[in-house]
């Protein structure tokens, strides 16, 4: 008897296939790229057979940037145009950085945005455009070596990065042409991989210290659901810091001044991670450094006085750890596995300290390098759609608490550290003033009660309130944290229903029209048409319209009345014909039209795929009972 | 699923305080196997927005079911039995020295000799006094039809007090913690 095949809602009925698509672990220290081939998933490495990609981009005048191996070689004799650690700098203002650290390795070009920009012999340029070189590095390199154009990507970020961070994270993307389909937490990343890898079931704690960023996440792993209960960390803490401080010993013992120039300070830098490698294995190591003079210092470090040097910023890391357990109700000895992430929990001291801190031997025998790659393009496969039967599923959370700002410099929190992403909230506002007509709304991440103690993420401005007398208009603003934790506000009038439009002012990103414009700068230098590019992309989001409408008509057919239907039909038709047109923006209004008209069937679709979910449930459940 | 469903019909619960933990968090499973955006990936933007709203609303409705502080106040605001924090009615003067002698306790945590071990007695006395709510509530909304509405809310107002004292417990203890 032939079987009915039923698709998943949302996807083709069609023979399906395989769609390129890739996990990014955009690192502090170093990159890299993954896919799944075969069921299988690996990392890919460039033509030199080299795997990691160190996050390092050097800018020269007229050329291209320089990115990887070749840049971090120029660090030492060209420390300014050569930036590395750029993820530090991501979603940050140049007062943060300023407070990050009091030696700076590099010169900021002095403007009034709030968005720090390196001054290079290329010119200057921001976090955003120095990542996403990284980015355009590993999207060829998968290009290449996969053989075609990529669908979408997976790129991780740290699970504590905040809204700042992952948008600029997101932007890079975007700049360097790349269609992400999701952002994904690096300890919930490496989590897939050991889960799947180990088909591990229960609680688990991934402890991920990275080159500049520290996560601690506590995970239930059950059939294939991956639900964080809670995440902690410090989005400034990592293996950087360990040589930071190391280096600073070292300049004291050999008389060096805190003004040394860049390129001492970018030796010292060298010399002290050398050191720290070196005590993995070794008791004691020699350091020798060349001064000003031209003499030559030379020293010792044991490992004893790396362990008092270092010992303060593990412990740095051992509270976090604490507080995601209580937040996620959990205690140590319920902690079945503890898997260390990152390339600073090779140093022995930090699997000592953790061991302690969870009273049993953390886990290291997955590869601390790639385990967050790997993660995420198993994630990319299956979002993909190359996995259309995969019961994987991914549950995160929020690792700040999100608030407003209250009179008297206070603020009110509207959703909790770790709650559950996607949510929404909404909050209820009115105006204060006869006749006012717009209103600002400062928006906030942090656990802290004092507005300046609290991250400031964005000035919301509600323009178009309906004028009233003070205190009768009701607006409501709703807060909605997406899949990827980055936030988004609407707001309405609820008395008149009037949807009021909103201005956003980030405090620490790039605006839309930046965006653009660095968008149109980097499609002008590769010699491409701007106009060409758009009007692709409406036809590629034209054609995925029509098809989800097909294959949507072609089952549920049933949900709709003849009327409904033939409107629906004819607004497609109206697409169909402006998709094969020359004019993006028509295209544009058809989808826009066609969306409007189809809602109340997607919705209706939904929620009959809804229902059908809890009625096999339900089967279930009976089926259970008769065993 | 619509807007106007409320909690309880989209886990396909009756409208009841007694909630199986285990068929809620299956529940809560199933539907975000079906609902969450990443199963919207490929899909148009219409879906996938549209999705990211429905996964919300599962969450919260998740959350709402799971706490039973949460759970009795939305029953009695589906009953049209609001809770407002700001307003809260006279109770009962066993009750009001309880309330006292908690928050001194707490208030004198820090000078103990032995402030953890203090907080832990604290606390422990906390979650005595939820329980026997809890065991309250479960008992008048077993009345079905017959529930006093006004009496019930009393009992979630004191549940709120305890919910908020242990909320500062919780923050003093992380304070004493990361001090250690």
């Amino acid at each position: 008897m032939a079987l009915l095949q039923i698709s998943e809602p949302g996807q083709s009925t069609r023979p399906h296939e395989h769609r390129l698509a890739v996990g990014i672990d955009l690192g502090t220290t170093n990159s890299l790229v993954a896919t799944v081939r075969s069921g299988k998933a690996d990392t890919l490495p460039d033509e030199q057979q080299r795997h990691l990609l160190p996050s390092v981009v050097r800018y020269q005048a007229d050329q291209p940037p320089l990115v990887g191996e070749e840049a971090r070689r120029a660090a030492t004799e060209d420390p300014l145009n050569t930036i590395s650690s750029v993820k530090r700098y991501m979603g940050r203002g140049l007062q943060d950085i300023k407070n990050l650290t009091n030696r700076h390795a590099y010169e900021f070009a002095d403007t009034d945005s709030n968005v720090p920009r390196f001054h290079t012999a290329m010119g200057d340029v921001t976090p955003v455009e120095v990542s996403s070189e990284i980015l355009k590095v590993l999207k060829q390199r998968a290009e290449k070596s996969l053989g075609g154009e990529l669908a979408g990507v997976v790129i991780t970020v740290p699970a504590y990065f905040d809204d700042a961070q992952r948008q600029a994270t997101k932007d890079a993307a975007k700049l360097a042409g790349l269609n992400v389909f999701r952002l994904l937490n690096e300890p919930t990343a490496a989590a897939v991989a050991y889960g799947l890898d180990k088909s591990a079931e229960g609680i688990i704690a991934v402890y991920d210290l990275g080159g500049g960023t520290f996560d601690i996440s506590i995970l239930r792993l059950n059939k294939g659901v991956f639900e964080v209960l809670a995440t902690a960390g410090d989005s400034a803490l990592g293996g950087d810091d360990f040589d930071r401080a190391i280096a600073t010993w070292i300049m004291q013992q050999a008389g060096i001044n805190d003004d040394a120039d860049h390129h001492q300070l970018r030796r010292l830098m060298h010399e002290a991670c050398a050191a720290k490698e070196a005590l993995t294995e070794a008791e004691r190591t020699t350091l020798k450094i060349e001064l000003e003079d031209g003499s030559v210092w030379q020293g010792e470090l044991d490992r004893e006085r790396m362990h008092q040097l270092i010992d303060p910023l593990i412990q740095k890391t051992l509270l976090p750890c604490r507080r995601a357990l209580r937040d996620a109700g959990i205690s140590a000895d319920e902690v079945q596995a503890v898997v260390m992430v990152g390339g600073s929990t090779r140093v022995p001291r930090v699997r000592e300290k953790v061991g302690e801190a969870f009273k049993q031997e953390p886990l290291v025998d997955i590869n601390p390098d790639t385990v967050v790659a790997i993660g995420a393009a198993i994630q990319a496969d299956v979002l993909a759609g190359n996995k259309p039967d995969d019961e994987m599923l991914l549950l995160d959370v929020i690792p700040l608490s999100l608030g407003l700002e209250t009179m008297g410099g206070l603020v009110e929190k509207i959703i909790p550290r770790n709650t559950t992403i996607p949510v929404a909230r909404a909050q209820d506002f009115t105006t204060f003033k006869d006749g006012q007509t717009a209103m600002t709304i400062h928006v906030l991440q942090g656990e802290r009660e004092l507005v300046s103690d609290c991250r400031s993420l964005g000035r919301f401005t509600l323009h178009g309130i309906p004028a009233m007398v003070a205190g009768a208009a009701r607006i409501r603003v709703s807060f909605q944290v997406d899949a990827d934790g980055l936030l988004s506000v609407t707001a309405r009038e609820e008395t008149t229903g009037v949807q009021s439009g909103i201005e956003v002012k980030p405090s620490y990103g790039l605006t839309d029209s930046e965006i653009e414009t660095m968008l149109r700068d980097s499609i002008e230098h590769a010699e491409d048409d701007v106009a060409a590019r758009k009007l692709l992309e409406q036809q590629v989001e034209a054609d995925r319209v029509l098809e989800a409408l097909a294959v949507a008509l072609a089952q549920d057919r049933a949900l709709l009345s003849e009327a409904e239907r033939t409107q629906i039909e004819r607004a497609a038709s109206r697409l169909q014909v402006k998709r094969d047109g020359k004019d993006h923006l028509a295209i544009k209004a058809a989808i826009e039209e066609l969306d409007k008209t189809a809602s109340d069937f997607v919705a209706r679709r939904m929620d009959s795929s809804i229902r059908k979910a809890l009625a096999g449930h339900k089967v279930e459940e009976f089926a259970g009972e008769e065993k | 699923m619509t807007l106007t469903q409320n909690h309880f019909e989209l886990f396909g619960f009756p409208v009841d305080f007694d909630i199986d933990q285990q068929q809620l968090s299956e529940r809560y499973r199933e539907l975000q196997r079906n609902l969450h955006p990443d199963r919207y990936a490929n899909a148009p933007d219409q879906e996938h927005r549209l999705a990211v709203q429905r996964a919300a609303q599962v969450n919260e409705a998740f959350q709402t079911l799971k706490s039973p502080l949460q759970r009795a106040r939305y029953l009695l605001q589906l009953k049209g039995f609001d809770i407002d924090a700001e307003k809260e009615t006279h109770q009962d003067a066993e009750f009001l020295m309880q309330q006292i002698e908690l928050r001194e306790a707490l208030a004198e945590v820090q000078t103990a000799a032995d402030p953890l071990d203090a907080l832990s007695g604290i606390m422990q006395s906390i979650r005595e006094s939820q329980a026997g709510l809890i065991a309250e509530l479960q008992k008048r909304f077993a009345a079905k039809d017959e529930v006093d509405h006004l009496e019930t809310r009393q009992v979630v107002q004191k549940m709120q007090f305890f919910s908020r004292l242990q909320q500062q417990a919780e923050e003093i203890e992380e304070q004493l913690v990361d001090a250690l």
